[in-house]
């Protein structure tokens, strides 16, 4: 007996032991993190990326990663304040040429010393070949009409043409020619578009899998991928062949791949990590008060959407009424919560306008569609109560119980609960809420399958074009199952001149007919941005697309 | 025995082919696309990720056409998540992330979990068994999101200026980001072993041929290790052999809450994602693995206990 307690105990303060070592070896963490030259930055953007193939991805995390290891024809530098402003990338100059029959012709010239990060040389070639691989319906990218400006576009999307008919054409190594079929105001930013990034044809061709392997993701960006370890990390490092390698700032960029929020939090403050963009909705207050969470821009609509074909919302006084009650300085103040802008109208703040950048944008020259002014509030819900009796429903009497579709997730539950509210409370009719999963929630809102549903757009280029034209009928993001020709009219028009006034003309007469005529959906905020960085970083920059920039980061 | 294993292996693999096909099925039949996102691509884009990925064919010919490719030993293309990679390759990057972590896992459950089964035993009605009794029953009913998240608070970082171990896995760290995920799915696995062990201890101790070994004057040593806890042990491998398959294969929980890039995760990711050809072939794989550990522990009994005959108990 005697000698079997002796047994266990030994087993156990063995284990004991064991313990006792994992505590003790503790300091070692910090020091590891420390470089002896330059330094390491640590981010987390999202989980694992669907694709960093410059064509097939669609994502902004995933745009963010390519940014950083491969170049396009423009480039997006900082203005000295943080912003992201477009500049010549691969391309050192360009000629813009508009042709008699309307189609303009774009030379481009490549800069001196581009080559790829295994050394070998960029050239115009290289750009032909991915501007056509991004066309070509084989390859099944789903930003493929990013570049449907360009001459022969539609005609090799849709399979009827070659994809060699594209206007794309390298002239020589150093030359590059681009036909578009119009003169589109915002091509720039388009060159500035992942999905317009170069890839290496001997990369790519037959093998699908070249981004996953460092030896065949070749980039022309100043970073390069250094090492993929699936569903934890990716990390890049300098690319040595970059021409501006010289001024580069972290020796390696590590984008943690995380989808859980409190575990991307704890490891910030464990300094793990130095930069995150999300954090648990019920933290955000205590961050935001305490200024270590930042806001910014971020051109984007979070808004309910009606389906227009439903008995119910065909009533275009109902929808208004729906929208009208909306307390939309509640819902950023006490529900979303981290600095978002109560929404006036459907294209958000930050919008270009006629004039560009630096003067008024889309949403102030349109003005608002109606008061967000706290004192207004109580006018607007009169105004609603009456709109609804106009429709046959005085008080709500007689209103069947409608449905808010969204998808599960805390935040949107939260605003579905307080939109449920203010109905309930201002026009008397009964909402219920119904939550879906993802996938099924976004099958059944392009369906057409709800009454009211959660919506969200956020631009791809800053231009109302990419707001407006998704509502033109039978439009694939077409969520409202919408359609009116007189609205088809104004998008058509807008679409067809190259005049920025005219077409920003065409563009607010066509929201007037979205948002004041039709009220098809009822915005709720503008999006905004949010991200907290170690304050020990700077030289990070931004545009309101979504896309940080860390390449020039400094460490203080 | 060779005919008994034969029918065993038949059996395992119609099981597999029931697997597959009935995944193929509800997966198919849950509503959802993978294409689908906040930008719904065009329908001419559609088409073209259905052609190219085969979607647009009626699902029993999607099925046959994939059991052919399984036989190939051909697992298709990610759709989405690691678009185009091969779902084999996705496999072997994640299986032994997921099994290094379980394996370490059950091996301190097992090596703390049986001795302290024999000492409860052994102690019977004491204090150190009323402790136990309270430790494992706590181990068993808390779930291991709770335990993890609490490991990681504690010793993380997440709670005070002392930080222990790393909060997001990484497995260049070496050991120190394997501590807390594998206590933590140990933990229960201990638990549950430790009082299994107890109970069969107490039972084998009863029986006659403990008493007569002891009357022999056999040293107690040779009467726990040789004769009871040899009895005692069927119960804890009769449950040790699933969960061998389910730890290994990855705990979800766990390596969602440690981030750790291993298969269980990946699996639920997939089935959100609806990424169908991960969904099958992460659900072939462990389907088959849990099959081919419970024909392991048939085999364990007998090693175990020399009188179980497995062609009797098989036919």
């Amino acid at each position: 007996m005697r000698k079997t307690k002796k047994m266990v105990s030994l087993t156990l303060s063995a284990a004991m032991m064991a313990s006792m070592t994992f505590g003790a070896a503790t300091t070692v963490l910090a020091e590891e993190s420390e470089a002896a030259d330059g330094y390491n930055l640590a981010v987390c953007l999202a989980s694992e990326p669907q694709s960093i193939d410059p064509a097939l991805n669609s994502a902004v995390d995933g745009a963010i990663m390519i940014n950083h290891m491969f170049e396009g024809l423009v480039k997006w530098v900082d203005d000295g304040e943080g912003n992201a402003v477009t500049a010549p990338g691969q391309a050192e100059s360009w000629e813009k040429v508009v042709n008699e029959d309307g189609t303009v012709t774009y030379t481009f010239k490549m800069r001196d010393g581009i080559k790829w990060s295994d050394g070998k040389d960029v050239t115009a070639g290289d750009f032909e070949y991915s501007w056509k691989r991004l066309a070509n319906p084989d390859t099944a990218a789903d930003y493929c009409y990013m570049i449907d400006m360009v001459k022969g576009y539609a005609e090799v999307a849709s399979g009827e043409a070659d994809p060699d008919t594209l206007a794309v054409k390298a002239i020589d190594d150093k030359t590059l020619e681009v036909v578009l079929s119009y003169d589109c105001p915002y091509f720039e930013e388009i060159m500035a578009f992942p999905s317009t990034f170069p890839v290496r044809q001997d990369m790519t061709e037959g093998n699908e899998e070249w981004t996953y392997d460092v030896a065949t993701y070749i980039g022309n960006g100043p970073y390069k991928m250094q090492e993929w370890t699936h569903n934890a990390s990716i990390t890049a490092e300098k690319n040595e062949n970059y021409y501006d390698y010289d001024n580069l700032g972290p020796d390696t960029i590590k984008f943690t791949l995380l989808d859980d929020d409190n575990a991307i939090l704890a490891a910030y403050n464990s300094g793990e990590l130095d930069f995150i963009e999300s954090l648990p909705t019920d933290e955000l207050p205590n961050y935001l008060a305490s200024g270590e969470l930042n806001i910014v821009d971020y051109i984007g609509t979070y808004y309910a959407c009606f389906n227009t074909e439903d008995e119910i919302f065909s009533d275009a006084r109902i929808r208004k009424a729906f929208s009208l009650v909306i307390d939309r300085n509640y819902i950023t103040e006490n529900v979303s919560q981290s600095g978002e802008l109560p929404a006036t109208g459907y294209v958000p703040a930050g919008v270009y306008d006629a004039e560009g950048p630096g003067s008024d944008d889309f949403r102030t020259v349109g003005g608002d569609y109606y008061s967000v002014a706290e004192e207004d509030y109580e006018k607007n819900c009169e105004e609603a109560r009456a709109l609804l009796a106009e429709a046959g429903y005085p008080d709500g009497k007689g209103f069947p119980t409608v449905e808010y579709l969204y998808n599960t997730n805390d935040n949107h539950k939260k605003i579905g609960e307080a939109l449920q509210n203010m109905w309930q409370e201002q026009l008397g009719v009964t909402v219920t809420l119904n939550n879906q999963d993802w996938n099924v929630f976004l099958e059944n809102r392009k369906e057409g399958n709800y009454q009211i549903s959660r919506n969200g757009w956020i631009a791809d280029y800053n231009d109302p074009c990419s707001f407006l034209d998704m509502w033109y009928t039978d439009g694939g993001n077409n969520d409202a199952q919408y359609s009116n020709p007189d609205y088809d009219a104004k998008i058509d028009e807008a679409k067809a001149t190259s005049v920025q006034e005219e077409r920003m003309k065409a563009f607010h007469e066509a929201e007037d007919i979205l948002m004041e005529q039709d009220n098809v959906l009822a915005p709720i905020y503008f999006y905004t941005q949010k991200y907290m960085m170690d304050e020990n970083i700077e030289g990070m920059y931004y545009t309101p697309l979504g896309y940080f920039f860390f390449g020039y980061t400094t460490q203080k | 025995m060779g005919k008994y294993f034969l029918k065993r292996l038949g059996m395992a693999l119609l099981t597999i082919l029931l697997v597959a096909c009935v995944t193929f099925l509800l997966m198919n039949a849950v509503p959802g696309s993978p294409w689908l996102s906040e930008k719904t691509p065009s329908e001419t884009t559609l088409a073209a990720l259905n052609a190219k990925y085969g979607l647009d064919q009626p699902v029993p010919v999607q099925l046959m056409k994939y059991l052919q490719n399984l036989l190939h030993g051909d697992f298709g293309v990610s759709l989405k998540m690691q678009k185009n990679r091969a779902v084999s390759s996705i496999i072997i990057e994640m299986f032994p992330i997921s099994a290094k972590v379980g394996a370490l896992a059950l091996l301190w459950a097992v090596l703390v979990g049986v001795p302290l089964g024999c000492l409860a035993a052994f102690k019977r009605g004491k204090l150190t068994d009323s402790i136990l009794r309270v430790v494992c029953t706590v181990g068993i009913s808390m779930p291991s999101f709770v335990v993890a998240s609490a490991l990681l608070v504690v010793f993380a970082g997440g709670m005070a200026t002392f930080k222990f171990f790393p909060t997001i896995f990484d497995a260049s760290l070496g050991w120190r980001s394997y501590v807390l995920p594998c206590f933590s799915l140990g933990f229960y696995p201990m638990c549950y072993t430790a009082r299994q062990t107890r109970s069969a201890m107490l039972d084998s101790l009863n029986q006659e041929y403990i008493k007569t070994a002891r009357a022999k004057g056999l040293k107690n040593k040779k009467i726990i290790f040789k004769h009871a806890l040899r009895n005692a042990l069927i119960p804890v491998i009769t449950y040790l052999g699933p969960q061998v398959a389910f730890t290994l294969c990855g705990g979800f929980v766990v390596e969602s809450v440690f981030s750790i890039p291993g298969l269980g995760r990946y699996m639920v990711q997939s089935i959100q994602n609806r990424d169908y050809p991960v969904i099958m072939g992460t659900t072939i794989f462990i389907a088959s693995f849990i099959i081919l550990m419970n024909l392991v522990v048939d085999i364990l009994y007998k090693v175990a206990d020399p009188r179980i005959s497995l062609t009797k108990g098989g036919e």
